[in-house]
């Protein structure tokens, strides 16, 4: 590649505007607007001139699974950088297998899930959207009084899960009177908050549990049936994980049976789709997961994936590598 | 009328009579009925001047909800001349003339802080179901519209955004403390400023909006404070701007608010307070970018549990000749700073 060409890159990430600002500093090949199949768009990566891309930016929502048989299609590339904090969509071995370095969107969407899932929760007990359909479908005047919602001051709050996000919400419901406690791999010393080395038991002590942590073999339904029991009847479940942190289907049971008294869902386990049976009940809060879905915050992605990028191509380190 | 269930009061005296001028669920009405002598106005169905006419025997206190059942005015008072102490259940009472019964030794008391925690919890919940579109996201998953139509429309953050306060005061703070813990920058107009704290003082609303991306009404409603939020205030908050009403409905031109949603003059509003309750202008329920609610910005089963114990212990201090817990008092200065009104 001649001196002062820009580098290659491969993008993987719908969006005009952020393809756009990319297109400024780097030679983009731009998959969502190849028309090609992904076969044959990796492969033509491969082959591009004046040089194969080093680099791809991978959205975490899409068919790509950026795994062998992706690095072996693009055999140029040494860095892939997730649009998301979540990595799920990349096999990290084989990355560092192959001395592929990873990076993911650190903290940039950290806040705004922290303030959407507080949202949620507060919607939940206060019975925020489930007054505004009261109102909407014009009761008010005809039903008079509405059913009375829970304080959230006092309540324990189980965080799994204390990272960025985890805890971005802890400082929130602390400000609301709540009390912190949380799981984590390992126990924070950091934080005073109260440390319990399992699900089960954070769930036996709290009022609400809080999805926050990555979705991995470990935390694959890491909520299921035994802590929704632990849990119980006045408990409340928010999930701003991912949707299979949850089983979805012991939830929604749970939910059926009073086992729990609500949730507050952004993900789910097979989006778009969402259990019929949630769509009928008043006491769960459900959005299309868009807990990180600010225009403030897809602008900080779009300077912060461009902040990494630099630092590969200027071969220093990346600003928010990940590690198996 | 006179409930059948015996009062014990304190100390073996007779329990002392209670008009009580208001809806009770069932604990609240036994943990007065347990007390005092109670004379139920709602149980009576009589009309209120009867009702008052007929009390067997002249009650000292009455217990008085808000929200125009019942005015505690000059002909009311007039009525029970017995009457030396009013308690009301809300932490607002522009339903009690304030002067009228100070001029008349009549105490009055309100609700303190039982609700402050929850009101404060509901503007916060509200604001951010506003500006990250919680209930329209909801609405747009039960249409079955996320399979169709794919992503929703992007929200904007809390972080940054300068939250104007009006009204400084118990719940105010605490919305404050909440909204802080978000990034967000905390401005406030208030009689006087508040030397305990840091956040930016506005002698005037219309500073205030012009220097606020969110308006939060937690002020009490009155001669001052009637429309504080009006058209001027609204253009001065400009396009971006959010609205949070959980103060009383008339302390917003409620038809200059719907006319700046319809054209743009601002983003958006959170409302749990509405001028002619349960009316909602027809306009706002077709918006999506508003959240509406009734009235339920106390509506905690923990805060009913607590206003019942706050209002039998301001009760039980006045009839042993103590001090109310949380009396009231009339205004002595104009809400607008640097103007006295007497």
């Amino acid at each position: 590649m001649a001196l002062g060409e820009p580098p290659s890159l491969i993008i993987i990430c719908p969006g005009a505007s952020f393809a756009a600002a990319l297109r400024q500093r780097f030679h983009v090949l731009d998959f969502f607007s190849s028309g090609q199949s992904p076969e044959a768009f990796l492969a033509a990566a491969a082959a591009a001139v004046p040089g194969p891309p080093r680099a791809a930016v991978v959205w975490a929502g899409g068919p790509f699974r950026v795994d062998a048989a992706f690095l072996d299609a693009v055999p140029s590339l040494r860095c892939v950088i997730s649009t998301a904090a979540g990595v799920d969509h990349i096999d990290l071995h084989e990355c560092a297998r192959r001395g592929v370095v990873v990076a993911n969107s650190g903290n940039v969407y950290s806040t705004d899930v922290a303030d959407h899932a507080v949202g949620m929760l507060v919607d939940v007990l206060r019975r925020v959207s489930a007054a505004e359909r009261f109102v909407r479908h014009g009761l008010w005047p005809v039903q008079g009084g509405y059913p009375l919602g829970s304080k959230l001051g006092g309540k324990r709050v189980g965080i799994i899960g204390l990272g960025n996000i985890g805890s971005l919400i802890a400082k929130r419901l602390q400000a609301f009177g709540c009390v912190i406690y949380y799981n984590s791999r390992t126990s924070k010393d950091s934080v005073s908050y109260k440390y319990f080395p399992n699900v089960l038991d954070l769930a036996s002590e709290s009022d609400v549990l809080i999805v926050a942590c990555t979705l991995n073999k470990e935390t694959r339904h890491i909520v299921n049936k035994q802590v929704l029991e632990a849990l119980g009847k006045d408990g409340v479940v928010i999930n701003v994980g991912r949707g299979a942190n949850v089983d979805e289907v012991d939830l929604v049971h749970a939910l059926q049976e009073g086992k729990i008294a609500g949730a507050g869902l952004d993900v789910f386990q097979n989006e778009p789709k969402v259990p019929a049976q949630l769509l009928a009940m008043d006491n769960v809060v459900l959005t299309p997961h868009v807990a990180a879905q600010t225009s403030e915050s897809r602008s900080d992605l779009c300077d912060h994936t461009i902040r990494n990028l630099e630092a590969f191509f200027a071969g220093k380190p990346l600003l928010t590598p990940v590690l198996p | 009328m006179a409930s059948s269930v015996t009062a014990r009061a304190s100390g073996g005296k007779p329990p002392q009579a209670l008009l009580l001028l208001r809806r009770c669920d069932a604990a609240f009405h036994s943990a007065l009925q347990q007390r005092f002598h109670v004379l139920d106005f709602f149980a009576s169905g009589e009309p209120l001047p009867a009702f008052l006419a007929a009390a067997p025997e002249p009650p000292r206190a009455a217990v008085v909800m808000g929200g125009g059942v019942v005015r505690v005015d000059t002909a009311f008072l007039d009525a029970v001349p017995s009457l030396r102490c009013v308690v009301g259940t809300g932490a607002g009472v522009d339903h009690i003339d304030l002067d009228e019964c100070a001029r008349r030794g009549v105490a009055v008391a309100n609700s303190g802080r039982v609700f402050s925690a929850d009101a404060a919890d509901h503007a916060v919940g509200a604001l951010i179901a506003v500006l990250r579109r919680l209930s329209a996201a909801e609405r747009f998953v039960r249409r079955g519209l996320w399979p169709l139509q794919g992503d929703y429309n992007l929200g904007s953050k809390l972080g940054g955004k300068r939250v104007g306060i009006i009204g400084l005061g118990n719940i105010g703070s605490l919305i404050a403390k909440r909204l802080e813990a978000f990034g967000c920058v905390i401005n406030y107009n208030s009689r006087r400023p508040k030397e305990s704290v840091s956040y930016n003082y506005f002698p005037n609303v219309h500073d205030l909006a012009s220097e606020s991306d969110v308006l939060v009404v937690a002020c009490a409603l009155n001669k001052e404070t009637r429309h504080i939020v009006n058209k001027d205030v609204l253009a001065a908050l400009g396009k971006d701007g959010i609205v949070v009403n959980i103060g009383r409905g008339a302390n917003i031109d409620e038809a200059e608010l719907v006319k700046a949603l319809k054209e743009g003059t601002i983003a958006g509003a959170a409302l749990d307070v509405f001028e002619n309750e349960p009316k909602v202008p027809a306009e706002l329920l077709s918006m999506d970018n508003v959240i509406l609610s009734p009235h339920i910005a106390v509506f905690t089963s923990e805060s009913r549990s607590d206003l019942r114990d706050h209002t039998i212990a301001n009760l039980e201090a006045f009839f042993s000749g103590k001090p109310l817990l949380t009396p009231v008092f009339p205004n002595k200065v104009s809400h607008i700073a640097g103007k006295s009104n007497q």
